[in-house]
């Protein structure tokens, strides 16, 4: 419970911090008193439709990395597991880059989220035929690495074709993750998808709990494993679907976050689910704040940042948990 | 005597090769049974199958039962000894309250009774991957226990254990027996398996050789054939004593 209202505390007081931080210098009283402002003034705007949404897609994208790191790594019994390991933010990724090419993003405003959901569904479709309803979490683990080196692959090929520097350069810059310039728009498209997503993710504490003694022992305790595994498919999906299709690739989020928590709950799969998604909100927030702080005039993208301090953080959780993993 | 399991001509395929074959049989309560066989004999098989955790063919009790009411019915010991992430002893005990949905107090005390009967007091807090494989094993015997099912099925329960807990867990399971609950577990060791069943079933190649008292079942020429040894079994002051010796040609 201590570690619950720490976290809360932390992700509130972070994402009030990503309210006060941005380019445009003002106080901090007046950065608050304008997001209530009806006035209509250029900071007003400011605040309620460019730091309010960006902060709260935030917020959405590192619980949906958080949560469904958690319960990826619970289904798998790994540490190692990753939402992304099922190939969705591949997919997604493949679909925005697709809107860029075809233009259809430059046509369209939401036609880039929109195209990288409707891969995501496809990803998810041809997982499902792959692991099937009697698969193992093994074929889940080989479907989701085939269907990201497609996506992948693909995504390569679009950039090979792509006609001019530009193009390729905007492909690459969105590929790297990004939180700025979103807006309220982008908040409404994610967060059904992402709803229903915590919805499935979060019923799943019980079942993973239960897979600690393993799939057989899981079993016979009346978990339905087929069951389990739809809900997290599908939820993960959702997730992190919607989640690279506003705001681009972000990674480690779903890796380290429940890494650091797992201690702190003592071990139990259930109670990391909901304090890894506050954990991954409390990152992504930091992260959101940092870029901006870091390098103000030069669009540092949060994706690279995050895999900046994400890769040396991961190792240095490695190199002191060596030989108890 | 009420029934806790039947099975009636269970059979498993694989790829059309039966490896469980037609096996029928009813374990009644307050049963503590051996289920014998070299290895690759079906013992593991048969008791997944008898969970409906694999598809068969025939009837099991358990695998008509929902999954619900099996969890309630029947605890299941895997011979692997999965235990995945760092938690406590005590919370992965408590795992095997998930099936009952009880109060808080009545999960205590059935994990404070669990963890003594394995004589894990002192271990509660301790940290389940920590422990070695011997150990491990007896936390994860008394998550069976603390399921407080009217059957637990064990595979190789006490393989690994040292010798003071291999005779102190088959002790355990013939005195909840004698309380009323009953215990099916495959075992290797024939000596204990005599000494601590009062029932045997010997299977092999997927089907049951012999099931009855360890004297009926332990004969020499169920040995011969089955096991392809020749041993030592004699009723003693203090028990059964059974003891292998030679390897047949």
């Amino acid at each position: 419970m201590k570690l619950y209202a720490l976290l809360i505390s932390l992700v509130v007081l972070l994402f009030a911090g990503s309210l006060v931080s941005g380019t445009t210098p003002v106080s901090i009283g007046h950065s608050f008193a304008s997001l209530f402002a009806t006035d209509g003034s250029p900071m007003s705007v400011v605040m309620q439709q460019i730091r309010l949404p960006r902060a709260i897609l935030a917020v959405m994208i590192g619980a949906s990395l958080g949560l469904s790191g958690a319960a990826m790594q619970g289904y798998l019994r790994n540490p190692l597991a990753e939402p992304g390991l099922i190939g969705v933010s591949a997919a997604s990724g493949l679909g925005a880059v697709i809107a860029l090419q075809t233009g259809l993003a430059a046509a369209f405003a939401l036609a880039l989220p929109l195209m990288a959901l409707v891969a995501a569904v496809i990803a998810v479709a041809l997982i499902l035929l792959m692991a099937g309803s009697r698969g193992q979490a093994l074929t889940l683990i080989l479907a989701g690495i085939a269907i990201s080196a497609l996506a992948s692959a693909l995504t390569s090929l679009v950039l090979n074709l792509s006609p001019n520097p530009f193009a390729a350069a905007e492909i690459v810059f969105w590929m790297l993750g990004s939180l700025a310039d979103r807006s309220f728009s982008h908040v409404a498209l994610a967060l059904p998808f992402m709803a229903v997503g915590w919805l499935l993710l979060s019923g799943l504490g019980r079942g993973l709990d239960a897979l600690t003694l393993g799939e057989d022992a899981a079993a016979a305790m009346g978990v339905r494993l087929s069951r389990l595994r739809l809900a997290l498919v599908i939820g993960t999906a959702a997730c992190v679907g919607a989640g690279t299709a506003v705001a681009g690739a972000i990674g480690f989020v779903g890796l380290v976050v429940p890494h650091i928590l797992r201690p702190f709950v003592g071990g139990r799969p259930s109670q990391l689910l909901w304090a890894s998604a506050l954990g991954g909100a409390a990152m992504v927030l930091a992260a959101d704040i940092a870029v901006r702080i870091a390098l103000p005039d030069r669009d540092l993208k949060l994706g690279v940042l995050m895999a900046l301090i994400g890769a040396p953080l991961f190792l240095h959780l490695i190199y002191k948990t060596r030989g108890r993993l | 005597m009420t029934e806790v399991l039947k099975l009636s001509g269970l059979t498993v395929r694989r790829d059309h090769c039966p490896v469980v074959d037609d096996v029928s049989l009813s374990i009644r309560a307050g049963e503590c049974v051996g289920l014998i066989g070299p290895n690759g004999a079906g013992k593991t098989t048969m008791m997944r199958a008898a969970l409906g955790l694999l598809p068969h063919e025939g009837a099991a009790s358990l695998a008509q039962l929902s999954e619900a009411a099996r969890a309630k019915h029947c605890a299941w010991l895997p011979q692997a000894r999965e235990i995945a992430w760092p938690v406590s002893v005590e919370t992965l005990v408590r795992l095997g309250r998930l099936p009952h949905r009880t109060s808080g107090a009545e999960d205590q005390k059935a994990v404070t009774k669990a963890l003594a009967q394995m004589g894990l007091e002192n271990f509660a807090t301790r940290t389940a991957t920590e422990l070695s494989g011997g150990e491990q094993g007896r936390v994860l015997i008394a998550r069976a226990l603390a399921q407080e099912t009217p059957l637990i099925m064990a595979d190789e329960p006490i393989a690994g254990l040292d010798p003071a807990a291999q005779v102190s867990t088959m002790r355990m399971f013939a005195e909840i027996a004698k309380g009323g609950r009953s215990v099916l577990c495959a075992l290797h060791d024939l000596g204990l398996a005599a000494r601590y069943c009062q029932r045997l079933i010997l299977l092999d190649q997927g089907r049951i050789v012999a099931d009855g008292t360890p004297s009926a079942v332990l004969t020499p020429k169920n040995l011969a054939e089955v096991f392809h040894i020749t041993a030592h079994f004699e009723q003693t002051s203090e028990g059964p004593v059974f003891q292998a010796l030679d390897v047949l040609p």
